[in-house]
C-alpha cells in the first residue's frame, strides 16, 4: 500500500507533466499560462506532501513557508504571462506564437 | 561597523532595489534615480571588494539575525564578489549607454513609454542579479532566478512590435518552465537531506537515485535558462529584437546569473555526482553549441542576430571544462579561473559588441550586414569598439578570451583531453569568420548612401570602447582572478569535520 505522502508526490509529478506537456503542445497562449500553472502546482503539491510527519506530530513548517512564497512567485509569472499575451493578441490578432517569429516582422 | 563587510552586504542589494521603487513611482525623475542608483552601487560594490580583499574570508550576514538553517544567509566569497563585480562595471557602461539611446527625440508616447520603464526594471534586474549571487541557499536561488527571469522578460518587452513580443513571450515560457524544473529539483533535494543550504547540503549529499533525479531535474532547468544548445532555440530573437542597451544585459550578465547557480551547485551539492555520465554530457552539449552556434553566426544577415548566436557559441566554452573542474577539485583552482575568466571576458566583450551593434543601428535605422558599408570614417569609435571586443571574442593575444582559453586548453592537455584543443581552436577560428564579416562590411568604400548617419552622444560612444578595452585588460588579471577565487573556494566551505 502506498502511504499519502507517496500518493501526494506521486500525484504532483504527474500534475507536473501533465503541466509540462500542455506548455509544450498547445499553441494557443492562454492554455500554456494554464499549463505552466498546472506545473508549479504539481511542485508545490509534493512540497506540501513531504512536510507530513504522521498523525501524532506537527508537520515540517519550512516546506510550507517555501509554498507560500511559490505561490506569490507563481502569481507575479501568470500576471506577466497574461499581460504579454494579451498584447500579442492586440498586436497580431491572435494569441498564439506561430512557427517563424522573423516571418511576419512589421505585420 | 563601516570596516565590517557584513554590514555592506545587504545594502549591495538595497540600493538598486530602493533606487527601481523611486524610478517606478516617480517617472518624471526615474533617470535621476537610477543615475544616483547606479553610482551608489557601484561604489558599494567595489568598496567591499576592496574589504574582501583585504580580509580574505567569506562574509556571511544572516538576515534578520536568523542564522542557517532556519532563515537565510547571504553569503559572500571570491566567486560571488568577482560576480559582483563584473555585474557593477558592465551596470556603469549600461546605465550611460542606455540614457542617449531611450532619451525620447520625440514626443511620442511610444519612446517615452520605454524611457521610463527601462530605468525602474533595468535596476530591478541588477538587484535580482546581485541578491543571486549573494544567495547561499537553494530556494533564495530560485526565488532570485524567477526576479531575474521577470524583469529580464519585461525589458526584452519594452520594444512593443509583434516580433519582439512574440520573443519575449517564449523567453518567459522557457524560462519559467526551466525555474520550474530546478525548483522540482530542490524540493527533491529537501526530501533527501531535509536542507536547502548549498553548503550543509554538500556536507551530507551521496551519490544515490534520489540525487541523480534532483539533479537531472536542476540541471535541465538550468540549462535551458543559460541556452546551452540545444535549448538555446529562445535566445537569439529575444536577444537579437531587444532594445541594445537590453540586448548587452541579456547576453552578458542574465545568462551568466543561471549557469553561476549551477556552477554553484555542481561544484558544492551535487559533487558526489562528479564521476557520472551528466557533467560529461553537458561537456559534449558545449562542444555542440560551440559548433552549431559557430555555423549559424557565420550566415546570419543581421549584424544583431551574428552577435546573438556568437553568444550561443560563446555559452558552450563554459561547459567544456565542468567534468574536469569537478574531478580536480581541491587541488586545482586552474579550471574554475578559466571559466570564470572566460565569463567575464564574453560579458565585457559581448556587451561591446551588442552596445557598438547598437551604435551602427542608431546611426543607419537599418540591422542588415549591407547597410554599414563604409561606416568607418563616420563612426571610427565605436568601429574600434566592435574590432576590439572581436579580438577577445576570437580570442586573439593578448586578450581575456585569450588567457582563458589558454588556462582551459592547459588544464585539458594535462587531463589528456586534446579533441576539446580541436574544438577551442576551431570555435575561434570561426569567431574570426563571422567578426571579419561585419569588419569588412564596415571598411567597404560607401556607395554614396552615408550622408544621413545620425551623430551619437558622447555617453553612447564610449561604454562600449571601454568595455572592449577592459575585456582585453583582463589577459594581466589571471593572478589577482585566481588569488580572489581562492578566498572561501566552493569546496573549502564545505569542509565539515
Amino acid at each position: 500500500m502506498l502511504e499519502s505522502t507517496q500518493l501526494y508526490a506521486i500525484a504532483g509529478i504527474v500534475l507536473f507533466g501533465m503541466g509540462l506537456y500542455a506548455l509544450i503542445v498547445f499553441p494557443h497562449l492562454l492554455r500554456k499560462i494554464l499549463g505552466m500553472n498546472i506545473m508549479g502546482t504539481g511542485v508545490f503539491m509534493v512540497f506540501v506532501a513531504i512536510g507530513y510527519r504522521g498523525l501524532d506530530e506537527l508537520p515540517d513548517p519550512v516546506p510550507h513557508a517555501l509554498v507560500i512564497t511559490g505561490i506569490v512567485v507563481a502569481v507575479c509569472a501568470t500576471g506577466l504571462a497574461l499581460a504579454l499575451a494579451t498584447q500579442i493578441g492586440i498586436k497580431t490578432g491572435t494569441a498564439r506564437l506561430t512557427p517563424d517569429v522573423e516571418e511576419d516582422d512589421g505585420s | 561597523m563601516v570596516a565590517d563587510i557584513a554590514f555592506w552586504l545587504p545594502l549591495i542589494i538595497l540600493v538598486p532595489l530602493l533606487a527601481a521603487i523611486g524610478a517606478f513611482l516617480f517617472p518624471r525623475h526615474s533617470f535621476r534615480f537610477a543615475f544616483i542608483g547606479t553610482l551608489v552601487t557601484a561604489a558599494v560594490v567595489f568598496g567591499s571588494t576592496g574589504l574582501l580583499w583585504q580580509d580574505k574570508e567569506v562574509a556571511r550576514h544572516a538576515v534578520g539575525g536568523w542564522g542557517a538553517p532556519l532563515g537565510i544567509d547571504m553569503v559572500l566569497d571570491g566567486l560571488s564578489m568577482l560576480m559582483l563585480l563584473l555585474t557593477a562595471v558592465i551596470g556603469l557602461a549600461i546605465t550611460s549607454y542606455a540614457r542617449g539611446y531611450f532619451l525620447p527625440k520625440n514626443n511620442s508616447s511610444e519612446s517615452w513609454h520605454q524611457y521610463n520603464y527601462f530605468w525602474p526594471l533595468w535596476l530591478f534586474l541588477w538587484a535580482a542579479l546581485n541578491a543571486l549571487f549573494l544567495s547561499g541557499d537553494l530556494f533564495n536561488l530560485y526565488v532570485t532566478l524567477e526576479l531575474l527571469g521577470f524583469s529580464a522578460v519585461a525589458l526584452t518587452a519594452l520594444v512593443r512590435k509583434p516580433a519582439v513580443l512574440k520573443a519575449a513571450m517564449r523567453y518567459l515560457l522557457v524560462s519559467l518552465s526551466g525555474s520550474l524544473m530546478y525548483l522540482l529539483g530542490v524540493v527533491f533535494l529537501y526530501a533527501g537531506y531535509g536542507t536547502l543550504d548549498i553548503a550543509l547540503l554538500g556536507a551530507v549529499a551521496t551519490n544515490t537515485p534520489e540525487l541523480v533525479a534532483a539533479a537531472a531535474l536542476i540541471t535541465v532547468g538550468l540549462v535551458m535558462k543559460t541556452a546551452l544548445f540545444p535549448f538555446h532555440f529562445w535566445l537569439p530573437p529575444a536577444h537579437a529584437n531587444a532594445a541594445a542597451p537590453v540586448s548587452a544585459l541579456l547576453s552578458a550578465l542574465v545568462v551568466k546569473g543561471s549557469f553561476y547557480i549551477l556552477l554553484r551547485v555542481w561544484l558544492v551539492a551535487l559533487h558526489p555526482l562528479a564521476d557520472t555520465f551528466i557533467p560529461q554530457l553537458l561537456s559534449g552539449l558545449g562542444m555542440a553549441a560551440i559548433i552549431w552556434g559557430s555555423l549559424q553566426a557565420m550566415r546570419q544577415t543581421q549584424l544583431k542576430m551574428l552577435v546573438a548566436y556568437s553568444t550561443v557559441a560563446q555559452l558552450g566554452y563554459l561547459f567544456l571544462l565542468i567534468p574536469l573542474l569537478l574531478r580536480g577539485r581541491g587541488d586545482d583552482i586552474a579550471p574554475l579561473a578559466g571559466i570564470v575568466i572566460f565569463l567575464s571576458a564574453h560579458a565585457l566583450a559581448k556587451a561591446a559588441a551588442f552596445l557598438s551593434a547598437g551604435n551602427l543601428l542608431y546611426a543607419v535605422g537599418e540591422d542588415r550586414l549591407s547597410s554599414l558599408d563604409g561606416l568607418t570614417r563616420k563612426m571610427p569609435l565605436t568601429l574600434a569598439a566592435f574590432g576590439v571586443a572581436g579580438v577577445s571574442l576570437i580570442a586573439l593575444p593578448p586578450s581575456g578570451g585569450f588567457i582563458a582559453k589558454w588556462l582551459m586548453l592547459n588544464v585539458a592537455l594535462e587531463h589528456g583531453y586534446w579533441w576539446l584543443m580541436i574544438v577551442v581552436i576551431g570555435g575561434g577560428l570561426m569567431a574570426a569568420v563571422y567578426i571579419m564579416r561585419v569588419m569588412s562590411h564596415l571598411f567597404l568604400e560607401a556607395r554614396g548612401h552615408k550622408s544621413d548617419v545620425k551623430p551619437l552622444p558622447l555617453c553612447m560612444s564610449w561604454p562600449p570602447f571601454g568595455l572592449a578595452v577592459l575585456a582585453i585588460l583582463l589577459v594581466f588579471t589571471g593572478v589577482l582572478v585566481t588569488d580572489m577565487l581562492v578566498i572561501g573556494a566552493p569546496w573549502l566551505l564545505e569542509v565539515a569535520p
